[in-house]
């Protein structure tokens, strides 16, 4: 069997040094290997995800070699239904965000062989199942990012790049402490993310300060509220794709992180934790949306308008229930298309105005017709318009949590009207009212936007009316993760 | 009979066409429009007759399974659903023709009618959905088409802002209906129209009487947002700043009776429990009431009958609450014709005379002739009088709120109908009675547009009929599915009825044609209630104050919030770790390396005192060296 799974990973590490290889000046040659390393890495991801079998579950593509035997630490590599989505939607926006890179003009040749190592180190994290393996591709993702906020970023990029870096790296290490501490604990001594799962008798105190820790390092990733201000400057400050990236698949391994290594192996502590989790997604879900509603800066609204999102994600994974956790999975998949693509479209907008004030713009609804439909479309998926994926998955966290925390979930519910509230406010700002005359020579979306946008579109409207094509992929996996945690309610 | 799902799909393939088609066809697709909703008109003919002879259609299909939880979502086809079927594709299908010659100039013209086609399959959406869930999933598209209509003309900045008023204020609503549907959900299992019988309800009301109390009260509440309930009303008269056709389609004839459609579509639940019920008595007499009252001041056209519009909503809805679910059934339906072409004759005015203020015109009945005798008849229709459609549907609400038992409810919608009739004739003695009072150079529409009035106006006269004595309230019977209704006639209520209606249009044709100073006047002395109605009980003010402004400043204090103490938490840890690191290098520079070099400052220092014996003179080392050795013999001897 081909190791489909690592080829995710090799391919873009050999993109990169063919892309190094290349003679400077040659800019044209890099994107093309950049792209052509990305379509093959969507085109895998898209392979395994119609190709895993979601009735059957478990892990699937499993590769398994010794890497470190003294530790016994191994290149352990699998997929199940909760890892599938994740990979597909990371390849699909490498690839959208690698041609929408295609704008950057600075240092091409760094800027692509730094992207590809970004891309390697995101499908590492989807697909490891050894602590070892997974901590070391977690770490990879830091350092690309860095510098690609930091060197193409805007004018506080090296502000940005350092508080992302260093506030990360700091959750990090406390998430080193706990899997560590895991190795330790466990006997034999081992990193294996699958035996480590369940029935390893650890006492309830020794789980709740791991979960601890272990939550730092994901909570800050995802970002759960308090832990969020690095989110809205690291966003404002990245170049377009990056923005892309980092909504649509960094938050992503925080909520993975969960999923994959707090609740199976410490399935006591995560389920004393629920209730604060879920506090903490309302608290998200309403101050994101508060604070959203007050931006002026359109990338920050829409960074604000992530914390609101992601909570939702946090407050289906605080109830254990087969809606909650189907929600917040689909609700991870849904934020990466919808988020995505509304970072997109800022881009689109920023690479023509050179501005991102909200209250510059105005009526360019009657100048840029299809870009304003386009814009109308994500934000009202955004919004959690039915019909649309944002609101299934919205739902379904809603529908889990509410019978576990009643009151949570009816003030969690103040971030739909809010969402909508910061959403259409915005849209008056850009798209309606007179056209403001400094914007009335602004260039239509050109074909190469359009080419980033559709894929997306066409997710949202197929998900939003057909959402049980990717349930059933991976409902079986999340609903035996739910079954072995014993779940809250029904 | 499962093609009934086609229904829907005529408008939806016309918005596809004329979305992605709509340039290279230009003024065609407003045909392709027409053509979407008169073939559903045309197949929802077919299903009614259907239904007329006693079939019910039901068909599911799987959407969303958890586990043991499914959704089913699908088609049900009952006499309320015929009847909404009815009243959406006939009225819609006049209205889009009309638009034809109203939107005639207007640049975006084809968009305007791909929006109207999204928006008549988002609402046979509703009406053929079998499922709370379906039905919200449409029910929030229509919002969004009445979001795009009302904002249509987005570049006055007043039309952006009433179509975000709409789409929130609404909202509020939606998210109480959205919590009512949940709480439905886990009290009883289900959310299948179907599975709402008598029986399983009293079933679950024994388990869980409060909670499905509660359920009923925040479903009202979604209803509320969407049919301009108090005290949700108040982006519908903002919502008039959408082209005239729309303000008659969505924001009077259909769209907004979905909420009274919802509470209708619900009555097996809410029927037993009299604490909702009375709650949405209440709200709807109250919003009855309140609405017509602010109309009384109105000056736009167009305002008067959107207040018009909330206050007969009301009015359906206070029949609900009372238990005339015919009755708010049967109103639903007569008002959709006449409150439908009474806007589309507001229309045709503002076409013809490009003002909406009632004080400007006058003097019209000569000039536009059609506009003005199909208007009366809508007028007249609204105001009750026998034997156009509103007088048997307003008196079945007056006996259904007679016969609750509770006399201030039919009172208080006596006088609601007084003060319709007063306000409809008021507009129409100062729209087209009397002398022109400015300038206006006015001139009747097209046939293109006067065709259309001219069918409604028809069907606004009889569509009373079948719920008449004279066809021995055959709608009633239908609409309860066959089972025959007992209505008795009470003259008492006939007789109030009538004389609310003839007594308001009397009274306003008198003040405003007679004695035109007197309502100035009138004005004048009860100063502070004309001021409570031309402000519109200060409501904007009110939700201005007590609610956006706070909002709007929780966001800002938030953000600062944000970023000094979130925020401020994390600079802060960093700037200490810097400081932290300050003293470490202090302690490094004084300390630790301080220690190293003093050491080796000792060093140097002895060896510098070391140094001073180290002269080099070999005699000074062999004194030294006799003076250690006699130094070593004192020790040894001592």
């Amino acid at each position: 069997m081909l190791p489909l799974l690592s080829s995710l990973i090799f391919v873009p590490v050999a993109a990169m040094v063919a892309v190094m290889l290349t003679p400077k000046g040659e800019t044209q040659r890099v994107r093309l290997i950049a792209t052509a390393a990305c379509a093959v890495v969507f085109l895998v991801s898209a392979w395994v995800f119609f190709r895993y079998d979601g009735v059957a579950g478990g892990m699937q593509f499993v590769e398994s070699i010794s890497w470190i035997p003294q530790i016994n630490v191994r290149y352990y590599l699998g997929v199940d239904g909760i890892s599938v989505p994740m990979i597909f939607i990371t390849g699909l926006l490498s690839l959208l965000a690698c041609v929408a890179s295609f704008g950057i003009q600075e240092r091409v040749k760094e800027y692509f062989a730094l992207y590809l190592l970004l891309v390697a180190g995101m499908l590492g994290t989807f697909v490891a199942l050894d602590l070892f393996l997974f901590y070391v591709f977690w770490e990879i993702v830091l350092v690309p990012m860095y510098f690609l906020i930091g060197v193409w970023g805007g004018p506080r990029k090296e502000y940005a790049a350092i508080k992302f870096f260093i506030y990360t790296l700091a959750g990090s290490l406390f998430m080193l402490l706990g899997i560590l501490a895991l190795y330790f604990a466990s006997d034999p001594h081992t990193f294996n993310i699958l035996e480590l799962t369940g029935g390893k008798g650890f006492g309830l105190l020794f789980q709740k300060v791991i979960f601890l820790a272990l939550f730092l390092g994901f909570a800050i990733k995802v970002p759960i509220w308090p832990f969020h201000t690095w989110l809205p400057d690291a966003h404002v400050e990245a170049p377009t794709p990056i923005s892309v990236i980092l909504a649509g698949v960094l938050l992503k391994m925080g909520t993975y992180g969960f999923l994959r290594i707090s609740y199976p192996i410490l399935p006591e502590a995560a389920r004393w934790f629920g209730i604060y989790l879920a506090v903490l997604a309302a608290i998200g879900i309403v101050y994101g949306g508060f604070v959203a509603l007050a931006q002026t800066d359109f990338k920050k609204m829409v960074a604000y308008s992530s914390v609101s999102h992601m909570g939702f994600v946090i407050l289906g994974l605080a109830v254990f229930s087969y809606s909650g956790f189907d929600g917040a999975l689909l609700q991870m998949f849904n934020h990466g298309t919808i988020t995505g693509g509304l970072f997109l479209l800022v881009g689109v907008l920023y690479d023509r105005a050179h501005t991102r004030d909200l209250n510059s713009f105005g009526g360019l609804g009657a100048r840029i017709p299809v870009y304003a439909g386009m814009l109308t479309v994500f934000s009202l998926a955004s919004l959690g318009l039915p019909g649309l994926s944002g609101f299934v998955s919205e739902f379904l966290c809603l529908l889990g949590a509410f019978p576990v925390y009643r009151w949570i979930t009816i003030l969690s519910c103040a971030g739909i009207i809010l969402g909508a509230s910061y959403l259409l406010y915005m849209i008056q700002r850009v798209l309606l009212g007179p056209l403001n005359p400094k914007w009335k020579e602004m260039e239509e979306i050109n074909g190469r936007e359009l080419f980033t946008l559709i894929p997306l579109l066409v997710l949202i409207i197929f998900l939003g009316i057909f959402p049980q094509t990717i349930l059933n992929l991976f409902g079986p996996t999340t609903h035996a993760l739910v079954d072995s945690l014993g779940g809250l309610a029904r | 009979m499962t093609f009934a799902y086609l229904i829907p799909l005529f408008p939806l393939a016309a918005f596809l066409v004329i979305l992605f088609g709509g340039k290279r066809l230009g003024h065609k697709s407003a045909w392709v429009a027409v053509a979407g909703s008169a073939s559903a008109a045309i197949l929802s003919t077919w299903v009614i007759v259907q239904v007329i002879r006693g079939a019910t259609f039901h068909h599911e299909f799987t959407w969303l399974v958890l586990g043991q939880t499914r959704f089913t979502f699908g088609l049900l086809v009952d006499p309320l659903t015929a009847m909404m079927l009815f009243v959406v594709t006939y009225v819609g299908t006049m209205i889009f023709i009309y638009s034809i010659g109203y939107m005639h100039e207007d640049p975006r013209f084809s968009r305007f009618f791909a929006y109207l086609s999204l928006f008549m399959f988002s609402m046979l959406g509703l009406t053929i959905a079998n499922h709370y869930l379906q039905l919200y999933i449409f029910w929030e598209l229509v919002g969004l088409c009445s979001y795009l209509l009302i904002s249509f003309w987005f570049e006055k900045e007043s039309a952006a802002n009433a179509g975000r008023k709409a789409f929130i204020t609404t909202r509020v609503g939606d998210i109480g209906l959205f919590i009512g549907l949940m709480l439905l959900f886990y009290a009883t299992g289900t959310l299948q129209f179907r599975d709402f019988t008598h029986e399983f309800v009293a079933s679950k009301g024994h388990e869980a009487g409060w909670i499905l109390t509660l359920s009923c009260v925040l479903i009202f509440a979604g209803a509320c947002g969407k049919s301009a309930q108090f005290p949700l009303h108040v982006w519908l008269p903002d919502a008039m700043e959408g082209p005239t056709p729309v303000s008659a389609l969505i924001h009077a004839a259909t769209m907004v009776a979905a909420g009274v459609y919802l509470i209708a579509r619900s009555f097996p639940i809410f029927s037993h429990f009299p604490d909702a019920m009375t709650v949405v008595a209440v709200i709807g007499t109250i919003t009855a009431c309140m609405a017509a009252f602010i109309a009384l001041t109105a000056n736009d056209i167009k305002k008067v009958l959107a207040y018009s519009t909330i206050s007969q909503l009301g009015y359906m809805m206070a029949a609900l609450g009372l238990g005339g679910f015919s009755a708010g059934t049967f109103h639903l339906m007569t008002h959709a014709f006449f409150k439908a072409l009474l806007f589309l004759g507001a229309g045709s005015v503002i076409h013809g005379t490009h003002s909406q203020d009632i004080r400007e015109m006058g003097g019209l009945f000569g000039k536009m002739k059609v506009t003005a005798v199909t208007f009366l008849v809508a007028s007249l229709a609204i105001s009750g009088v026998p034997p156009l459609s509103g007088f048997f549907s307003k008196d079945e609400i007056l006996l259904a709120a007679y016969e609750s038992g509770q006399p201030v409810f039919f009172y208080a919608l006596l006088v609601t109908a007084f003060l319709t009739a007063f306000y409809m004739f008021r507009l129409y003695a100062l729209t087209f009675f009397g002398k022109p009072r400015t300038h206006l150079h006015a001139h009747e529409s097209p046939a293109v547009m006067t065709v259309p009035l001219s069918v409604l106006a028809v069907f606004s006269a009889l569509i009373g009929i079948p719920g008449s004595p004279w066809m021995h309230h055959w709608f009633q019977t239908f609409i309860h599915g066959g089972h025959a209704e007992e209505i008795h006639a009470v003259p008492f209520v006939v007789q109030c009825s009538i004389g609310a209606g003839l007594g308001g249009i009397m009274l306003a044709l008198l003040l405003y044609l007679v004695f035109p100073k007197v309502p100035g006047f009138i004005a004048a002395v009860f100063k502070p209630l004309y001021l409570v109605s031309s402000n519109k009980f200060w409501m904007d003010e009110l939700y201005q104050a007590a609610i956006l402004k706070p909002a709007w400043a929780l966001g800002r204090l938030l953000f600062r919030f944000d970023q000094t103490v979130v925020d401020g938490v994390v600079n802060q840890a960093a700037v200490q770790t810097v400081n932290l690191s300050g003293v470490k290098r202090w302690i490094d520079e004084k300390i630790v390396d301080g220690a190293v070099n003093a050491t080796g400052a000792v060093t140097q220092w002895a060896s510098g005192i070391l140094r001073k014996i180290q002269t080099g003179l070999i005699q000074n080392y062999l004194l030294l060296l006799v003076l250690g050795f006699l130094l070593a013999i004192i020790v040894q001897i001592l």
